[in-house]
């Protein structure tokens, strides 16, 4: 059983402690900075908070001592000749018979750390990061220095090798508009899901390409997005311009996978080779941004249902959270224990997490809930924090 | 010598530059900057992104003088000037 959860918000690391059978937050870490994610690493209990400061650059904060003091790291950075084909903000400006037809390349910069995933057991020391714009990147020694995954950065799909030159393929990565805040819309790299029986098979999801795959740590990649159907594409079985909001898979049967997406949920069972779209838009299941598996059992998942897509707040202003238990043929909404009125939260991508029958999510309007029961009754730990951007459970 | 003043937030991270009088040998902002970073390591990382360019939200000026070159930094603070590191209000 989980006896922390961390929360990243607006305004500072929230950590929850419990104490006998009562969660109680502690004093705000970080005070005053935007925190995108935090977590515990379960192998040596090290804390992260990925610090997303509006003036002084993205930085992660680690702490080993239990939260008690933290060390701001600026080891992540892109490495020299690391350059990415330019998106076009998509502004009232942008004229589209403007461009020459040459991509425009920019030299790489991180933006935003999104994500940070704790490798195995077998591999002390390795941790995954995932940013804007675009890169994975993999530290193998706790997190003192990072390498960018360049086989990924250099993809046939991005441009190919831009270390080397020009660009000898067409970009397919599109932009997210979680890239805008930085002035830019360029990709990003939110969902890292390492396999626990193989650490060399990884899949990944970016916000707005798709999910890819690695079975050989990251040296080839390859898109896996066949079933996944883009409503707001032409072509919606395209291979590429897909928006996974969040993917990730049961620990204990890891071909099973979940993602919920721009356009629906989808349930992979054969390692994400397929997708299969379980949205289910009569019982309000359709878009959301976060989405959890069950440790043990990879037909049962949670989603906190929005309203799609551009009103994006909670559906005729009650919250519930949906829970299949059967690979998303049937969903049961749980409402008891959260606001069924004059609700208008929204549950972002990274803000639900699940530990053994305790689910826990926070809202971009400050409410976090935590539920013991599997998600069936919930119970409010809070209305005041800032705007949540991650809980995860320690 | 230039001297470098900044805003009150930095001390947050680099107590150690607080309550002094800092000090550069006059050159580019950019040898400014790293004069800075040997006296605070990591202080420049705040300041500017892995290419060397300025940050989006930052400010700096020499005397009443923005600085023009955000990107490679070649203004040159003299001798005599103050080279000011403050927050853009784009940022806040």
């Amino acid at each position: 059983m989980s006896n922390m959860i961390l929360l990243g918000t607006r305004k500072g690391t929230v950590i929850f402690d419990r104490v006998d059978s009562s969660w109680r937050p502690r004093p705000i870490e970080h005070a005053g900075i935007p925190v995108c994610y935090a977590a515990r690493d379960p192998r040596d209990g090290t804390l992260w908070a990925s610090l997303d400061h509006g003036h002084w650059g993205p930085k992660l904060s680690r702490s080993r001592d239990g939260g008690a003091t933290w060390q701001d790291l600026s080891s992540l950075k892109y490495p020299e000749g690391a350059r990415h084909i330019v998106q076009m903000l998509p502004t009232p400006d942008f004229d589209p018979a403007a461009p020459t037809g040459q991509p425009e390349y920019k030299d790489a910069a991180v933006y935003k750390i999104w994500n940070i995933t704790f490798g195995p057991a077998g591999q002390p020391g390795r941790i995954y990061a995932g940013t804007i714009p675009g890169g994975l990147f993999v530290s193998d020694d706790g997190g003192d220095t990072w390498t960018l995954n360049r086989p990924l950065w250099s993809h046939s799909s991005r441009g190919g090798d831009l270390f080397a030159g020009p660009a000898t393929s067409d970009n397919q990565w599109g932009g997210t508009p979680a890239s805008i805040d930085y002035g830019v819309f360029e990709p990003g790299i939110h969902s890292i899901v390492i396999d626990p029986r193989d650490p060399m098979h990884m899949h990944i999801a970016v916000s707005s390409a798709g999910v890819l795959e690695s079975t050989d740590g990251g040296q080839t990649w390859s898109p896996r997005n066949r079933g996944v159907l883009n409503d707001y594409l032409p072509n919606p079985e395209a291979e590429w311009g897909h928006d996974p909001h969040f993917i990730t898979a049961c620990p204990a049967q890891p071909d099973h996978l979940w993602q919920q997406n721009h356009c629906g949920v989808f349930y992979s069972k054969d390692g994400a080779q397929t997708w299969q779209k379980v949205s289910q838009p009569e019982a309000g299941v359709h878009f959301g941004f976060p989405i959890a598996v069950d440790e043990q059992d990879g037909r049962t998942a949670w989603v906190v249902p929005a309203r799609a897509d551009m009103a994006r707040m909670a559906i005729g202003g009650g919250l519930f959270v949906a829970r299949t238990s059967d690979g998303g043929q049937s969903w049961q909404a749980f409402r008891e224990g959260l606001p069924q009125q004059n609700a208008y939260d929204i549950v972002l991508r990274h803000s639900l997490d699940v530990a053994g029958d305790c689910l826990c999510f926070g809202s971009t309007t400050g409410n976090v809930y935590l539920s013991e029961d599997r998600g069936e009754t919930w119970q409010c730990l809070g209305n005041n924090f800032p705007p949540v951007y991650s809980v995860r459970f320690g | 010598m230039p001297t470098v003043t900044m805003t009150r937030h930095l001390y947050r991270f680099f107590p150690a530059l607080e309550n002094r009088t800092i000090t550069t040998p006059a050159g580019s902002v950019a040898e400014v900057l790293h004069a800075v970073d040997e006296l605070a390591p990591g202080f420049s990382d705040y300041l500017l992104d892995e290419r060397g360019a300025l940050r989006r939200h930052v400010n700096l000026s020499i005397d009443d003088n923005i600085v023009i070159d955000r990107r490679s930094l070649s203004d040159r603070v003299p001798e005599k000037a103050t080279l000011f590191i403050f927050q853009a209000l784009s940022g806040g």
